[in-house]
């Protein structure tokens, strides 16, 4: 396992439950997490595993009916959980760490230009913001000297144009509707990346593109996050995709995380039976499709133990009891299970 | 789906739907039992001039009336009228309103915007100035009011059903039905109108709150059953010249009307939050 | 000697005007431009494309939602997109649709017996206890218990919703389905559970399937013959493998080579196509593909290249092609 300080951020044994009306959800059962410094890690997982909790747990912004019950989420050494949340808010969501929405068409505020929300984005996380100058009441009103300004812009349209935006300049005066889904992804991509972050969080950045755009936005961010060293959480249910961009990948399911490997390991020997099956579900000429019996269990009454043991064909006692510690099949790729299959699923 | 039992158990969690179901179901049975609930049910019609403008005792629970007559008795009769008034005037409207409502949210063509053009026009007069014209034509009566309300309500209900029609035929199981080869008058009466039978529930006990407030208005104004009908609006303005002194004249039918509209209100209100779309599909997503 | 086709459209268009302001027409969209192609009996079909290709506006007409502006379809020998709207509701128990997602099908105030029911009320004089039988017959093939004829849809897991969805389009034994979007949005492990699903109730029905799909990988493993569409024309359409080994039209070629294939290539490295698609209410001059195209040439800008058969049962709309 990598030494602690190459970690950017450090997920440990996060719990989160949720309060909803038919009970509580208990959405993250223990996750653990790390992102090195400038690496790309895939979040891999179906309907109701939590990445989309995970990623929002990191950047704070849980639902009101979320309960944090244990765990923490360290980040530079800090955990961010205990941090007072004028400092998340301030120097942290949107500076240090930023997001890359997953909806293309309703990221932006249709009435605003562009320029007038990039320029919002640069007024308050731009990196040369300086660190204390005011907030909440007194920030509404602080100012944004012109030298910086302009420094701010001229950075937002260079931005622009390594985002491969036509005619960066003008887009500055643009509308949101005037933009494809595929533009406008580069436009967040652009955004995420001109506050300088540590760490940008992506959620299902490509799903909702087609495949040719698709490729071409993965081929982006991933030049681009390489060139600036800056580390990515990527979630994606597309293994394909999570293949294309990630040089580690997490796979979580019903709330628990099961596997972490290298890109190369976790195709070539996966190990967990779930991550088995769900690479043998995949459509391959040649290969009959598999499935998995059963459903994705509901989390408000989750099975007890490894939560994969109802639809595990080599579930045992101890699985349906309580859940396996984390284990290291090789120095980089790490499992939660008892008892771990050697496939090798792909050639 | 929402059975009447789910509905009306979930109603009575809300304590101010509670209420307002409380009120509807004593004002239906004052209405019904109106006689045997009145201290003085005879006497409402006479004309007993000793025993004019009395305040209220132990015999006559909200005093009497200029002509004599127990108020309270009246009050009872006069729900009766009410609930007339409301009831026909705003089932009048349903009935004009929802299919004409139906048939224009559906087609997509000239008809449906011609008929919205003349809900429009009904729904650009102004009830009392209406009821006004009409009385003056036909003569003041209750008909003539439940005349002059249905004709200017029903565009409301039109208008409801027109933009719930209008967004479900999006929706895809109207779209699979269409598919399936279901015949049109088939959809809209069994797939369409109970998904927009909620909306025109909760508009219908409002709209049966601000009927009685505008008969009320009417009867105030003299249009509406002639006296000795015992109507709330018409008490009302009979009070006017004995007011301060009787001022158990105006209380009594103002509180009436107050409470049974507010009654109304609060139904409806309580309605909306128990029917309101959450019975739209709850479809999991990731 | 081969069957008669089941299905065959011929010059399908559909097009939108594009008003501006005023509401005088400036344009057009054309979501279909002239489609034309043959279904065989008992065969799948895939036809693909990304959004703005015309595949679902195709998926809709062909079932009688959309109208069409133009072109023919003819389907088990009969001319269908001429027939008035009562005629055209006789073909519906031969020719059904299915939605992207089954379940949303249902009406969410009926139970599942109601909407099961439905359409054998509206096409057959089938008594109320045949209608039951055949109810029963539905949910054994599609593999539901007896006991989810009462339950409201919400009351199933969307699985479940899904099954019934398929069982009320199946109640009346049609000969083709159309199917959109089956795999769109579903997780990996259910989207194998479905695809099974479709390829048992083919076998089970003898069913022709119109597999309306993005997604290569899920149209190679279950069609026969493969149709790739390009604001709003058929660009491509060849036998599923020869496609996929030996594709002819330059956006096909593309369109495969930004699928991600896991243990070989990363598209991320090799992947060239630029630009986006034009506005489909302003198309290029000549061939609408060849503003994209890495190997467009002057004559591309003036002709309009049609479908030609390049090899047996292959053929692509590219002047340069073959």
């Amino acid at each position: 396992m990598p030494a602690p300080d190459d970690n950017l951020l450090d997920v440990e044994n996060l719990r989160v439950s949720f309060g909803t009306e038919r009970g509580v959800a208990k959405v993250l059962d223990g996750v653990n997490l790390t992102i090195r410094r400038g690496e790309i890690m895939g979040l891999v997982g179906e309907s109701g595993c939590g990445k989309t909790t995970l990623a929002r747990a990191i950047l704070g912004i849980l639902p009101s009916n979320a309960q944090h019950e244990a765990g923490s989420i360290r980040f530079g050494g800090e955990d961010l959980l205990k941090m007072p949340r004028h400092r998340v808010d301030d120097q942290i969501r949107g500076r240090r760490i930023t997001f890359i929405p997953q909806d293309p068409f309703a990221s932006f505020n249709p009435l605003f230009r562009i320029g007038s929300q990039a320029r919002e984005v640069m007024k308050w996380k731009s990196p040369r913001r300086p660190e204390n100058s005011g907030r909440g009441l007194f920030g509404f009103f602080s100012r944004y000297p012109r030298a910086r300004r302009k420094a701010d812009e001229a950075d937002a349209v260079e931005m622009m144009r390594t985002v491969q935006i036509p005619r960066a300049d003008e887009a500055f005066d643009k509308l949101p509707h005037e933009f494809s889904g595929g533009q406008r992804q580069r436009l967040m991509i652009a955004l995420a990346l001109m506050p300088q972050p540590d760490l940008v969080i992506a959620d299902e950045p490509t799903t909702a593109l087609d495949v040719t755009i698709q490729a071409q936005i993965l081929k982006l961010l991933k030049r681009l996050v390489k060139e600036r060293g800056v580390s990515v959480l990527f979630t994606t249910h597309d293994l394909g995709t999570a293949y294309e961009i990630c040089d580690r990948i997490t796979v979580m399911y019903a709330g628990q995380e099961v596997e972490m490997a290298p890109v190369g390991d976790f195709f070539q020997r996966p190990s967990h039976p779930y991550t088995v099956r769900l690479l043998e579900s995949l459509p391959k000429p040649g290969r009959e499709l598999r499935e998995i019996g059963g459903e994705i269990p509901g989390l408000i009454d989750p099975p007890a133990g490894c939560r994969f043991h109802p639809r595990c064909t080599h579930a045992t006692d101890i699985c349906r009891m309580e859940r396996p510690a984390t284990t290291s099949v090789s120095a980089a790729h790490a499992l939660r299970c008892y008892h771990p299959v050697g496939a090798t699923v792909l050639p | 789906m929402n059975t009447a039992i789910d509905v009306l158990r979930k109603l009575l969690r809300d304590p101010a739907a509670a209420v307002g179901l409380l009120i509807i179901l004593l004002l239906v049975l004052i209405a019904i039992f109106a006689p045997l609930l009145a201290t003085h049910p005879e006497a409402i019609w006479d004309m007993n001039p000793r025993q004019r403008l009395l305040p209220p005792s132990d015999m006559y629970v909200f005093g009497t009336d200029r002509m004599g007559a127990d108020i309270y008795s009246r009050i009872l009769f006069g729900a009766r009228i009410t609930m007339v008034i409301a009831s026909v005037a705003v089932g009048a409207a349903l009935l004009i309103g929802v299919p004409i409502g139906l048939i224009s949210g559906w087609t997509q063509n000239w008809l449906g915007e011609a008929l919205m053009r003349v809900s429009d026009i009904f729904l650009a007069v102004p009830q009392i100035v209406l009821a006004i014209a009409i009385s003056q034509t036909l003569g003041p009566s209750i008909e003539n009011v439940i005349l002059a309300l249905s004709v200017t309500y029903w565009p409301w209900f039109t208008r409801l059903v027109h933009a719930e029609v209008r967004s479900l035929k999006n929706e895809t199981f109207i779209e699979a039905a269409i598919a399936l080869g279901v015949p049109t008058w088939r959809i809209i009466l069994l797939h369409v109108l109970p998904n927009v039978a909620s909306p025109i529930i909760v508009r219908t006990s409002i709209g049966m709150g601000f009927t009685i407030l505008t008969a009320s208005a009417l009867g105030f104004l003299g249009l509406g059953a002639p006296p000795p009908a015992p109507e709330w609006g018409r008490m009302i303005a009979e009070s006017r010249e004995f007011l301060p002194q009787a001022w158990w004249y105006a209380l009594a039918p103002g509180l009436a009307i107050f409470l049974v509209v507010m009654g109304f209100n609060l139904l409806g209100d309580g309605l909306r939050d128990v029917l309101d779309p959450r019975i739209r599909r709850a479809g999991a997503r990731r | 000697m081969r069957e008669a086709p089941i299905l065959k459209a011929a010059g399908l268009s559909r097009y939108f005007p594009v008003r501006n302001a005023f509401g005088i027409k400036t344009g057009a969209v054309r979501a279909l431009d002239g489609v034309s192609f043959e279904v065989q009996p008992g065969e799948t079909l895939g036809i693909v494309g990304e959004s703005g290709c015309g595949k679902s506006t195709l998926g809709k007409a062909l079932a009688g939602i959309h109208a069409l502006s133009g072109g023919a379809i003819e389907f088990e020998g009969e001319q269908i997109s001429q027939l008035s709207v009562r005629e055209r509701r006789a073909v519906a128990p031969r020719l059904q649709y299915c939605h992207q997602d089954p379940g949303n099908s249902l009406d969410p105030r009926w139970t599942i017996r109601r909407s099961l029911e439905e359409p054998l009320i509206v096409h057959t004089r089938l008594k109320a206890a045949e209608r039951v039988n055949r109810i029963r017959d539905l949910l054994r093939q599609v593999g539901l218990p007896q006991t989810h004829l009462d339950l409201y849809p919400h009351e199933l897991s969307g699985g479940q919703q899904r099954r019934v969805g398929l069982a009320r389009i199946l109640a009346l034994h049609p000969r083709l389905v159309v199917l959109d979007e089956p795999t769109s949005g579903l997780d990996m492990s259910v989207q194998a559970t479905v695809l099974k699903l479709f390829s048992e109730l083919r076998e089970a029905f003898a069913l022709t399937y119109l597999f309306i799909s993005h997604d290569l990988s899920v149209v190679r493993m279950m069609c026969d013959r493969v149709a790739v569409m390009y604001l709003g024309r058929i660009v491509e359409i060849s036998p599923t493998e020869d496609l996929f080994r030996a594709p002819q039209h330059p956006y096909t070629q593309s369109l495969l080579a930004a699928i991600p294939d896991i243990g070989g290539r990363r598209v991320t490295d090799t992947f060239a196509l630029e630009g986006e698609p034009p506005d489909p209410a302003r198309l290029p001059s000549g061939c609408r593909f060849r503003t994209r195209c890495p190997r467009a040439v002057a004559i591309c800008a003036e002709t309009d290249p049609a479908l030609r058969p390049l090899l047996p049962n292959h053929a692509a709309a590219c002047l340069l092609a073959g």
